[in-house]
């Protein structure tokens, strides 16, 4: 039975590297350089700037919009276009508050 | 062609951070931001060929005003939660992504002959879940930043219990493919996302905000690698990594592992240790104050969040304008968990235009506290507690902290006697040199601007 269930689970692997072996192990690749830059770059901001850093981080999180205009653009009437829509909506408050949110804020740290 | 403007888009968001590491540069850095965000949907919508690109406008018209209306508006002192409020926001989007997938994977091209892929399928499951943990904890973060919720006590092997059922549930949704399963596991991962917050003390909220900024990062990714799209995956590492960053930053300044920030609720644990009995202090008025002030040649200001609830800041500035003009040197001294978010004291004296140079961060003050006349501290509690260096039974032992009490004098501005958010007694308030000064942090610096 446990041998069985190792079998599967080794199937599951073997068939996740064969349907990721184009997108997968790419992706993880550029997650994880992506993680490094990150890290990187982030520790550089001075710390008078984290809460700008935070709205802009939050509004360019929001990028998820891609993946709800593919959903919402669909032309046939579906659950997945109305999630679509939504998300695009709740991704559009995220950009469009959060930019404008840390464009307030840095306003005021430039005042002389 | 489509490739390379999500190349471009991922750079734009590369330099946003990297226009953050000094004022000088920083308002660049957001343009190049919006830049980012302009070219990702510019790439999207080459990549698409649809008729009906009204419905995605026009809900991009309606989030985006609402978004520029509640940015407008809101006020400084609420940009915590603000900003909780917009992380739950990308993780409810996140979780109608995956679920748009799961109902359309020929859309995403996630679909082979037997079926959705294996590995969408897990990239899937983690991006809901952690969408909807993202959610339902930045909507609770919300409550208690607002103020409305106050949170509860929820025993840790519930919580434990809840995670161990979201990973079975995650196995055999990837195993079965059976998309009631996934539904199963996106309501659990909701509840899950809740009860981790609501028994999470409120001086913890710095950390809870960092954190569920990298959640919503983490989320991002989770969707990117479910669409195959290098732009999501990139930008929700920064973010990831970012939120990381800062939680571990906030830990730091309160000296807490991010595990115990999130397994052991201070508050609750520390609700007992207040004590009862009424030690003598030295309570001042506001002339008191301006005489001590006008006869001090240096003076550091520690602002807390007890600025921020009474917009002192204005009233600081200028407390701080006739001090300087007295031939007084006044700096600011900031505490990196003072506030409710990381940088919220910053923002704040930024809002009243103190100069960006007379503002210190811990490290780069703390040791002139013993050579200052003055320490004003404003609503500033558990950060100046000596409880952190003194006492081993403190829930706060061990965090570092501004060091006023080896200052001359300290005026201390607070609203009452009652105890900080860690509900910590400081007994600093009972010191030879303190003087408390009792009221809304606002009206007692003005009246002392009009004693000068």
């Amino acid at each position: 039975m446990e041998c069985c269930v190792f079998a599967d689970g080794l199937n599951c692997l073997l068939d996740f590297m064969r349907t990721t072996s184009s997108g997968g192990i790419h992706g993880i690749t550029v997650f994880i350089l992506a993680c490094f830059v990150g890290y990187y770059v982030v520790w550089k901001v001075t710390p008078a700037l984290h809460a700008p850093l935070m709205s802009v981080t939050n509004a360019i999180s929001s990028v998820i919009i891609i993946g709800a205009i593919f959903a919402a653009a669909q032309t046939i009437f579906s659950y997945s276009r109305i999630f679509g829509f939504i998300a695009v909506v709740l991704a559009s408050i995220n950009i469009f508050g959060g930019f404008t949110v840390t464009h307030r804020m840095l306003r005021m740290f430039q005042k002389k | 062609m489509i490739d390379i403007l999500y190349l471009i888009a991922a750079i734009c968001f590369i330099l946003a951070l990297q226009g953050l590491s000094s004022a000088e540069t920083s308002r660049a850095g957001n343009l190049f931001g919006i830049f980012g965000m302009a070219f990702a949907c510019l790439a999207v919508y080459l990549s698409i060929d649809t008729s009906d690109m009204w419905f995605v406008i026009s809900a991009i018209a309606i989030g985006g005003s609402i978004g520029v209306l509640i940015a407008k508006k809101v006020s400084m002192t609420a940009l915590p939660q603000m900003v909780a409020g917009f992380h739950s926001l990308v993780g409810l989007a996140a979780v109608l992504i995956a679920f748009a997938a799961c109902f359309a994977p020929a859309l995403f091209h996630i679909v082979g002959e037997n079926g959705i892929y294996k590995s969408s399928l897990i990239e899937m499951g983690l991006g809901a879940s952690i969408g909807a943990i993202t959610f339902t904890g930045s909507f609770i973060a919300f409550l208690k930043l607002q103020g409305t919720y106050k949170g509860h006590y929820i025993p840790l092997i519930a919580n434990a219990v809840i995670a161990v059922l979201i990973l079975g549930l995650l196995a055999s949704f990837i195993y079965t493919e059976n998309v009631q399963l996934f539904v199963v596991l996106t309501l659990l991962s909701l509840v899950f996302g809740a009860t981790l917050i609501i028994p999470i003390g409120g001086a913890d909220m710095p950390v809870v905000v960092s954190m569920l900024n990298s959640y919503s990062g983490w989320a991002a990714s989770g969707i990117g690698f479910t669409l195959q799209n290098d732009l999501l995956i990139i930008t929700g590492a920064l973010v990831g990594a970012s939120g990381a960053i800062l939680s571990y930053i906030m830990c730091k300044g309160m000296n807490r592992s991010l595990f115990d920030v999130i397994f052991t609720s201070g508050v609750y644990s520390s609700a007992s240790n207040k004590s009862a009995e009424i030690k003598p202090f030295k309570q001042g008025a506001a002339e008191d104050a301006a005489f001590i002030l006008k006869n001090a040649s240096s003076v550091i200001i520690v602002p807390g969040y007890g600025m921020a609830t009474s917009q002192a800041q204005h009233a600081l500035k200028e407390l701080g304008d006739i001090l300087k003009k007295n031939g007084t040197t006044v700096r600011y001294a900031i505490h990196p968990v003072a506030g409710r978010m990381p940088g919220h004291m910053n923002v704040l004296l930024a809002e009243a235009n103190v100069p960006y140079e007379d503002v210190f961060e811990l490290d780069e003050i703390n040791r002139d506290f013993a050579t200052c006349d003055v320490a004003y501290v404003v609503g500033a509690n558990d950060v100046t507690n000596p409880a952190a260096k003194n006492d081993p039974t403190s829930p706060i032992y061990g965090m570092p902290i501004l060091e006023v009490e080896k200052a001359k004098t300290v005026l201390f501005l607070k609203r009452s006697m009652g105890t900080g958010y860690a509900g910590v007694d400081n007994e600093l308030f009972y010191e030879q040199n303190t003087m408390m000064l009792l009221g809304d942090a606002k009206k007692m610096t003005e009246a002392i601007i009009k004693a000068m």
